[in-house]
């Protein structure tokens, strides 16, 4: 845009502003912004269904085996979790206060806004990266990668600390991988899930009856709540990905001029998204870590 | 200004400049290629879609020809070969649901006609509405890439546990499917919008046609479930790539649940196919019986019904796979409801045609092959709805025959019949109606003489899916090879005599039909901003009184002065 048409947008009134974003099949720009703002709703609409299928996932397998998710759940950190919470409804706020600065055509004020919205954006990303980097490193993780070592737990030790405890786990593990994979139609109840055979076919086996004890204490499928704990936060956090981007959209079109009274639209949808994004992880934060 | 924009025939013929409209208003590939026209991008639809159609039809032959002898003519004698059968059946599948009953009605005749109805000059987001359609591209292209790459033989379904375990290129057509069904979701959210805030100054909710209801209805369902098509595809991406195990027993998941998230969708997206059909059938029967549709409020309202009931009935695609006895008699009994506002309808399109003046051009007879075909598909719906026969025809050739009676007698047969009636509108041309005539009666034969028998071998029990079958079976196979072939010939002259009425057609006047929706009060075919002026309406969509045939216009003009509608000044 050259630097006439900008004198000139800052110059003309709302009106005016209005008139020229106006596309040509609509009359009003009331009526454009209306067309806008059902078709952002009825989008978010269909990103809420998008989760809800992983939700009923989360719902179906919470039903039938509560231990499973009980027992995993500890595993994940509340402090990190409640972090990211702080962080994502902080941004919340901030993208309230720039839709409002957009409205009312304070420019620099929606510039700090927006920048404060999007570091929290980053912040999000950052701490839980920094989690996923953890579990990846426990071997916290879904289907055949979950295979954690010593690590007991972190919010309450449900099983003995020791390092036989580990090895007697993997070995189920191994024993689960080999041979007692299970072909169900229905979902197997957690007794004879994978290395539920392997347990009871195992007597012979070096392993010690404390370990014996410990591992059976640990619900079978334990790998199931880390599958649905990573699609689910995985696809929260490329929403954030995409809301950071359409942040930065919106921010260079805040330092070229583009908002105002006239026109805000931009800014009012895209943080109806990034309202959306947050309510997501307002769900996912309890469902997943405040399990008890 | 005291021009009406119904005043349909000369009026309408001397307003638009000479031989301007939206084909020519804007030339080269590039005008076409980034339109925000709703006309072309519905035209681009089109042309694709019947690419994709040519290609799943072609398949289908192949499977026809397959099974003219029990053993297989074409794949026999090995595991490879059988392979590359189920390849061929399940692309088949995979293309004519995924690439045409799905997106092209709406698409197609969605796009070039709803604004028309509603007095809108484009849809509310054309560039939302030219993404649809490339994402429909990229998605159409990604399947096609992963048929080079190693065709899926898992059926259109994608079933775990085998989705998970078979070799070949399961995740590049999931993906693209995944596309397709985000540009069903963009063209559905579109035409809420659309219907919601670009309706003409005294187009109030009960004054649109049956045909933008029915696009309304269909909306709402592909916004409602195709979220739910896309997460359960991306699990399944999820699934081969990662190993995440939710739908693997052998990792603690469940296998079943892929199919109820399956379902969710593909339920609903029958109605996706169908809904739009019984739009265009509506249309259709009021005019050519020249009597306004009987019982519209009910019309409207079974298509709302349709859509809402249409998402709790997944289930019943799940009877013999270990659903509970409570779950299947709820599923059982919800499948038993929807057939209600199905039936609703049929009888009010007998009703409409109850003393009308009938006549029994092309479109009309495919309207009446439409009920014909669909009320057949349908009462064999409700026998598979039934738990105690659905434990016995489950996965037989019954099943095949009864949704090829919906999706090929029904959404297939209506969207012909949609395209013959709104052809002159799009092209401006006249097609050769006695080939029309022919051609319909022909895919009417055809189509009966296809399915009808896979009906007995169904209930005789031969299952679907199989590349050989006993030898008692042989005479209705090929019975049903011959009604292919049969449906073969008429798409042929179909298409000899449509690309011949493009070049050599006779010009088509405004109303050639003497419809009185707002997609005929304007010349065809249209300029790009569809109306010379705004249109105010001022009643039901519905009214045959006041036209009259011209016989040298070759269409209808209005006799009376307008009650109906007045156009309004050129303040806009
Ligand atoms: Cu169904």
């Amino acid at each position: 845009m050259s630097e006439n048409a900008i004198a000139t947008l800052t110059l003309a009134s709302p009106e005016e502003v209005a008139g020229r974003h106006l596309a040509h099949h609509f009359d009003t720009p009331q009526q454009q912004f209306d067309s806008g703002k059902l078709g952002m709703w009825l989008f978010l609409g269909t990103e809420f269904l998008l989760f809800s299928g992983l939700f009923c996932a989360y719902a179906v397998y919470r039903m039938l085996h509560p231990q499973i998710f009980i027992y995993a759940s500890r595993y994940l950190d509340p402090v990190s979790g409640a972090l990211c919470t702080l962080v994502l409804v902080s941004s919340g706020f901030t993208m309230a206060w720039a839709i409002r600065c957009a409205q009312l055509g304070k420019r620099t004020a929606l510039i700090i806004a927006l920048l404060l919205t999007i570091a929290g954006g980053f912040g999000f990303l950052v701490i839980h990266g920094y989690e996923y980097f953890e579990e990846y490193q426990q071997h916290l993780m879904w289907g055949t990668h979950y295979h954690p070592a010593v690590n007991a737990p972190r919010q309450q030790v449900m099983v003995p600390k020791s390092g036989a405890v580990g090895g007697s786990w993997s070995q189920l593990n191994q024993l689960g991988k080999q041979g007692y994979l299970v072909a169900h139609s229905n979902i197997a109840p957690a007794a004879i899930g994978p290395a539920g055979p392997a347990l009871a076919q195992r007597p012979a086996d070096p392993v010690t009856a404390a370990s014996v004890t410990a591992a059976a204490s640990q619900p079978h499928n334990v790998q199931i709540f880390f599958g649905i704990y990573f699609l689910m936060t995985g696809l929260h956090s490329i929403h954030v990905i995409v809301g950071i981007i359409l942040l930065t959209y919106l921010l260079v079109r805040a330092i070229r001029k583009d908002f105002g009274p006239g026109y805000y639209a931009p800014v009012d949808f895209i943080g109806l998204y990034w309202g959306v994004v947050d309510m997501i992880w307002m769900f996912l934060f309890p469902l997943l870590y405040l399990i008890h | 200004m005291t021009t009406t924009t119904v005043d349909i025939g000369e009026h309408a013929r001397e307003e638009i400049p000479v031989g301007g409209n939206y084909l020519n208003q804007g030339k080269g590939i590039k005008s076409w290629l980034f339109t925000l026209d709703h006309k072309r991008i519905g035209l681009m639809y089109l042309i694709s879609g019947l690419t994709m159609f040519f290609i799943g039809g072609m398949l289908a032959m192949v499977i026809r020809t397959q099974l003219l002898v029990p053993n297989g003519l074409i794949f026999h004698g090995s595991y490879e070969a059988y392979k590359h059968y189920n390849q061929v059946f399940t692309l088949h599948g995979i293309i004519m649901v995924f690439m045409v009953l799905v997106p092209i009605p709406p698409g197609a005749l969605g796009n070039f006609v709803l604004p028309l109805m509603i007095g809108a000059k484009d849809v509310a987001f054309p560039r939302l509405n030219l993404l649809s359609y490339y994402l429909y591209v990229t998605g159409a292209i990604m399947a096609v890439v992963s048929t080079l790459l190693g065709a899926v033989d898992t059926g259109w379904t994608f079933y775990t546990p085998f989705s998970i375990q078979t070799e070949t290129y399961v995740v590049w057509m999931v993906l693209g499917i995944f596309l397709l069904g985000f540009s069903s979701i963009l063209t559905g959210l579109n035409f809420i919008v659309t219907i919601h805030k670009l309706r003409a100054p005294g187009m109030k909710w009960f004054r649109m046609p049956v045909f933008v209801w029915a696009s309304y209805a269909t909306s709402i369902i592909q916004v409602a479930a195709t979220p739910v098509l896309g997460v359960t595809l991306l699990l399944l991406v999820a699934e081969r790539v990662m190993g995440v195990g939710i739908f693997n027993s052998a990792l603690g998941g469940d296998p079943v649940l892929f199919q109820d998230f399956f379902w969710f969708y593909s339920h609903p997206a029958v109605y996706i196919m169908i809904l739009p059909a019984m739009g265009i059938v509506g249309e259709i029967i009021t005019v050519f019986s020249r009597k306004p549709i009987f019982g519209y409020k009910f019309i409207v309202m079974s298509s709302l019904a349709i859509a809402l009931i249409g998402f709790v009935v997944w289930g019943h695609h799940l009877f013999v796979n270990g659903q509970s006895a409570e779950w299947d008699a709820i599923f059982s009994f919800m499948t038993f409801f929807v057939a209600v506002p199905s039936a609703v309808k049929v009888f009010n399109w007998l009703a409409t045609m109850y003393k009308g003046a009938i006549s029994l051009t092309t479109p009309m007879l495919y309207a009446l092959s439409f009920i014909v075909l669909f009320t057949i598909g349908g009462f064999t719906g409700v026998i598979l709805g039934a738990l105690a026969t659905n434990v016995v025809l489950h996965d037989t050739y019954f099943v095949v025959a009864h949704f090829h009676y919906v999706m090929m007698g029904g959404t297939i047969i209506a969207f012909i019949g949609g395209l013959h009636y709104w052809w002159p509108k799009m092209f401006g041309r006249m097609y050769n109606e006695t080939l029309g005539r022919i051609t319909c009666v022909m895919l009417f034969i055809g189509i009966n003489l296809t399915f009808f028998p896979q009906f007995i071998v169904g209930a005789e029990g031969m299952p679907r899916r199989y590349a050989t079958y006993l030898p008692q079976y042989q005479p209705y196979m090929i019975a049903s090879t011959v009604g292919a072939y049969i449906q073969l010939a008429a798409f042929v002259l179909m298409a000899g005599y449509l690309i011949h009425s493009l070049v050599r057609g006779k010009k088509a006047a405004a109303n050639p039909w003497g419809a009185s929706t707002l997609d005929w009060s304007m010349a065809s075919p249209p300029t790009t901003g569809n109306f010379q002026q705004m249109p105010v309406v001022t009643q039901g969509p519905y009214h045959y009184e006041d036209m009259e045939y011209d016989g040298r216009l070759g269409g209808f003009v209005h006799v009376e002065p307008v009650p109906a509608l007045a156009g309004v000044g050129a303040g806009h």
